[in-house]
Order: C-alpha cells, then structure tokens, then sequence
C-alpha cells in the first residue's frame, strides 16, 4: 500500500548531533529515515530523551542538521538558509504546536494578535477588518468565542490555550503541522477534546499530520502508522493497529507492556517486559522493511528469518 | 477491617485577592490498614489539598475551617506543631510529583534517606546510614554502599523517585501519601515505580493513599477508588465496582474519554463538554450538571446527596434516586456493565 501513496515528507539519513567533537557530544537523532504520506497521521513515540522532538524540531528547522536529507513535497528543505524568502516560504506550509499551553502563548499579546502573527509575517491580510474576520473565522473553527480575541492567554483555560495554539498553528494555511506532545499537558477529560478537534480539522482541511507523543494509548487511536524510537534511532515503523498487534522490537514489546489500561481485569493479569538494551543493540543493524510496510531495526540474519 | 485514618466533612478555604476558593466542600473517607486507596480527579478537583491537609502541609492562606482528620481515633487537626512534627515522614510520610525538586541537590542521598531516622528516632548515625543503605537495596539502587555518598543529579528521573520513595519509606510508615507519583516519568519507569511500590506494600504493610489522574494507574494499583470533581466525592467504591458498575455521569465521562487500544479510529472520543467551575463561586447545585448531558432540573438547584449502590460502593447523583428516569449511559461504559455482570457471576 506504500506505493500508491505520495509522500509529503520524507526523511533521509537525518542526523542531529550536538556538542559535536565535545565530551558530551550527544547524538540526538542517529541516522534516521522515513516517508510521511499526504493526509496520514503519522505518530512518533518514545521515552523521554529518545529524539523524537528533536526529530520533530529538525524537520521544522528549528535546528540545522547534522548531516541527512528531508524531503518536503520533495525539495530538500535541510539546508535551506535560515533568513530567506525560500525558508519564509517553507514556514508557511509547515506548522508545529507545542506541548506547554502556558509557555509557548506570548502573555503580553492578545489572542487576536497571537494567532494574526503568521498573517501579518506573511502578508495574507491586506487590512485590519480582513484580519479580524480571519481571526474570527480561526477561532471559531477551534471552537472559541470570537468575541474573546482581544483577552490575554491568562484568561483561557489550558484546553483552550492548546486551541488558541492550534489556531495559530492553521491561521497560514499549512499543509502539514508537527503537534509535539499537543495533549500531555492537558486534564483527561480535556484530551479527549482537543484531539477530536485536531481529526475533525484534519478531516476537513485534508491536513497532514507528525503526532509526536509519550501516550501510547492516545497515539493508537489518533495514528495512521506509527514509528517507535530508541535512543536516536527509529526501532520499528508500522500501520498503528500492525504495531500494537504485532510489535516485532523487544523495545516496542517492552514498552506496549507497560502502558496502563484503565480495567483492573487487565491489569492483574498484566505481564511486564523488561528490555535489556545490551542484548538488543549490536552492529550491522538497520531499519529494514521485513514484511510489508513494517520496519523493523534489526540485522540480515534477523531480517531473513521473515522471509 | 480496622479503620486507620477517618476524614469527616472537610472543607478547606483559600483566601486568595478574588476573594474565597472553597477548594474542598465535605470530603469524608477512611482508610484501612494495609490497604490502598486512589484519589482520581482532574487538576483543580482538590484531590491534593485533601490528602496534604492531613499532613497540614498547607499554603499560608488556606484555612481547614470544619471537619475532623482521626487518626486512631486521635484528630490530627487539634495536634500541636511539635505532635505533628513526630507523626509527619514517621507515622505518615509522602512522596511527591516530581522527583527532580524533592531532593536537596546538595546533600548526599545516603544522609537525605537516614534524616527521618536521626529525627524521629534518636538513632546512631552509623545506625541511621545502615538502615538507609538498607532501604536504597529495597527499592532498587544498585550498588547502594557506593552510591549513598552520591548527589541527587547524579541520578536518572527513575532513580530519584526510587530514592524519594526511599526517604518516605525509611521509617515503615503506617500510611504512605502518593501524590502523583509517578506522572513525571516515562511509562516504562512508571511500570516499575508501581511494581515497587505494591512490592513495598505487602513486605512493610503499609496503606497507601495514591492520588492521580490517570485511570490506568489506579486500575493497577487500588483496592478502592474516589473519584473527585470540584472539592468533592463523587462516587467512591472497590476498584471492580467503580471501573466496570460506575454511576456517576463524571465517572462515566472520565472512562469513556479515554482511547482504550481496542477504541478504532472511526469512533469519535467521547470528550466531556466545557471546564470545571470556579470554586470561587460553588455552582448550588450538582457541581458536573452544567457539563451532565443527563443533568435534570433538580441537578441545578440542589446537590445530590450520597446514593448507596452497594455496601462499599456510593455515588452522589440524583440518577439513582428512586423517582429518576432511566437513562442510557454511554456505549463504552454499558460494555463495563457486562463485565460487571459476568464478574458477579463467577
């Protein structure tokens, strides 16, 4: 099925170090690769200090990376110039939220002014009225009074700061937003919310979507594939439903184990996998596709016994 | 079984410059030996504040201005500083959210860990460091003789909130007071803190009181379960009877909001409507109502009183009121049911 599908995204060798040639060199991202297709969810887990934001915030050119390609609508975007009409343009079609509701709102500027910023940056609006109708009209679409857009973020509950962001986020009309743990900051019965919203936009915007999250359970439900990462390196990329049905990397299997359900039937019973990094991680690996549309990190031996 | 700790109508005030936050509105519960309860409610629900208004670990402004907190039959809230002081990190001790600011980065972990012990129990410090060394192997440092004499940075997430639990638990505590503590760690490192903390529990039979948001915690760890919602008990009953026969609508919309692995795509999430209140100004009636697609007339004008569904099992809502109509809980929620019924007839 991987065929018929046109990549948006596709990331290729990407390293992100830091501190390069220091003691603490630390090799954030480590050679990683994959595709994200037009109009997928495409969700990006792991522990935290496993890479998957920095992963995230490369893409985006938050940082200039260490060495690798990433491909969007197939031009490479990685070594684009950080102050340039082609990086201005980019930035347009790519947008993130951030996961603190709190700290990534400006708190001296009004919501109008937040979520106007990129329009005014990319001259989308000619004139004031303009901008205040497309204000409203992106307030509205996150489901937020229009009549509240000259309040401060102070005034807004978490759940509705996370939708000023979102706003913010689809006030240039991107194709593609990086929500970077959009959810964990917020109250369970919030979540729910906030990620309805985002598939309900998604639907109608025909937006794609990098999910980049610690909750597994929330990622299943909102992903259409899933990548798992380790320590720098994507560990295993499948369909949602394959990964949790059929996890193939003891690191998944470990880490599948270990979510909480919430029915006290299943957690009785539940049997905890430790995973012992030593015996999982040796040379020769690599992310490989072993059935189809399934990657998994693994050596040739391994990768054959597939066959 | 022998009731430790009964809390009765406790209500905690704020003053704060809007004027007062009636943060809890009568809480009454009680903890028995060895057993462990959770608290599960949203931030604002004041699920902190009832279990820190035991230890009075309170902010300045807050006010315990009625009820009772016996322990033993003793009220905690008429004890002096100094009678605190003997039963707080001792009798009863805590662990905190987060492990990266509940240690004193510049004391070693062995001296941190054997504190409570030179405190309360006027012990040898060669003594009190043993012990510790003791109680750093129980909850899992490796190495722990070479590692008391280390600082807390030198630690990971994981390992600290070992270290915190150590500290908590130094002293066998009747009852341990978990605030979140497990919500700033991975899951994996979540999986093992809870693997610990009920290993813990059956070698040192201490009770546990584990507040959290997360159901999926409490369904692993709770002999009993609260559920909380703007400063009050909801529904409260054993682990079985809360997550497969829950009857309050706030229940029902905190299970239900939450993707299981097997919730497909396709379905919408069931999210619950709009904010909590203001506690600033306590809505009259049932505090859920104005969020309650099943919220009637009498919701809004009057709270619900206590319903009993079982010997241990209560929700306050006027649905189970003789004279309510029936109503049709959610999908996820009548799947609970089933399973209800098929664990009453094992």
């Amino acid at each position: 099925m991987a065929e018929d599908k046109e990549a948006i995204v596709q990331v290729k060798h990407l390293k992100q170090y830091f501190n390069i040639g220091k003691p603490n060199e630390v090799k954030a991202v480590d050679d990683v690769s994959f595709d994200i297709y037009k109009g997928e969810t495409f969700g990006l887990v792991g522990e935290s200090g496993s890479g998957k934001s920095t992963t995230g915030r490369s893409i985006i050119r938050l940082y200039d990376p260490t060495s690798g390609q990433i491909l969007f609508n197939g031009k490479d975007i990685s070594k684009i110039k950080s102050h340039g009409p082609q990086m201005k343009k980019f930035r347009r079609e790519m947008q993130m939220i951030f996961q603190d509701p709190y700290a990534s709102l400006n708190p001296r500027m009004k919501v109008k002014d937040i979520i106007a910023e990129g329009l005014d940056v990319h001259g989308l609006v000619k004139n004031d009225d303009e901008r205040d109708k497309r204000v409203r009209e992106l307030l509205d679409m996150v489901h937020l009074n229009p009549e509240h857009m000259t309040r401060y973020p102070y005034e807004f509950s978490g759940g509705q700061r996370q939708r000023i962001g979102i706003a913010r986020a689809l006030a240039v009309d991107p194709q593609f937003i990086i929500a970077d743990e959009p959810i964990s900051a917020l109250d369970v019965s919030i979540q729910a919310q906030v990620v309805n919203l985002m598939q309900d936009i998604q639907k109608e915007q025909g937006l794609t979507y990098m999910f980049i999250a610690h909750d597994l359970s929330m990622v299943k439900y909102i992903s259409d594939r899933i990548a798992v990462m380790y320590q720098g390196k994507i560990v295993e990329l499948a369909d949602a439903d394959e990964i949790y049905s059929h996890p193939l990397h003891p690191y998944t299997k470990s880490l599948l184990s270990a979510i909480p359900v919430p029915d006290p039937e299943i957690e009785k019973t539940r049997q905890r996998i430790d995973f012992d990094h030593k015996s999982s991680f040796h040379k020769g690996q690599k992310l490989q596709e072993v059935m189809p549309g399934h990657f998994l990190y693994c050596d040739d031996t391994k990768a054959a016994t597939f066959k | 079984m022998d009731k430790i700790l009964e809390v009765k109508d406790l209500h905690v005030n704020f003053a704060t410059y809007n004027g007062t936050v009636q943060a809890i509105r009568g809480v009454n519960f009680d903890l028995a030996a060895g057993e462990t309860l959770a608290i599960v409610g949203e931030s604002g629900s004041g699920k902190s504040i009832t279990v820190r208004s035991i230890l009075q670990l309170l902010a300045k402004n807050a006010d315990i201005n009625k009820g009772t907190i016996l322990y033993h039959g003793e009220d905690l809230l008429k004890k002096s500083k100094k009678e605190m002081d003997a039963i707080r990190g001792n009798k009863i001790s805590m662990i905190f959210q987060d492990p990266m600011t509940s240690l004193d980065p510049t004391m070693t972990i062995g001296k941190q860990v054997a504190e409570p012990l030179l405190i309360h129990n006027k012990v040898s410090k060669k003594e009190a460091l043993g012990r510790a060394e003791e109680v750093l192997r129980l909850v899992g440092i490796p190495n722990p003789k070479e590692r008391m004499n280390d600082y807390p940075h030198q630690f990971s997430g994981g390992q600290r909130q070992r270290i915190v639990i150590a500290i908590a638990i130094v002293d066998y505590p009747e009852i341990l007071i978990a605030d979140e503590p497990t919500t700033a760690l991975d899951v994996t490192v979540q999986a093992q803190i809870i693997d610990l903390l009920k290993e813990l529990q059956q070698k040192i039979g201490t009770a546990i009181i584990f507040i959290t948001h997360d159901l999926g915690v409490v369904a692993g760890i709770a002999d009993r379960v609260a559920v909380m919602y703007a400063g009050k008990f909801v529904e409260y009953g054993s682990v079985d009877e809360v997550f497969y026969n829950p009857q309050h609508p706030y229940t029902w919309g905190l299970l239900d909001s939450m993707p299981t692995l097997d919730t497909s795509e396709d379905d919408h999430l069931n999210s619950i409507p709009g904010t909590p209140p203001n506690l600033l100004n306590p809505p009259k009636g049932d505090a859920f109502a104005p969020r309650n697609e099943y919220a009637m007339q009498i919701d809004l004008e009057k709270q619900p009183p206590f319903f009993k569904v079982s010997k241990t099992h209560y929700a306050a809502t006027w649905l189970l009121h003789p004279d309510a109509p029936k109503v049709t809980p959610p999908k996820g929620i009548q799947k609970r049911f089933e399973k209800f019924k098929k664990l009453g007839d094992k």
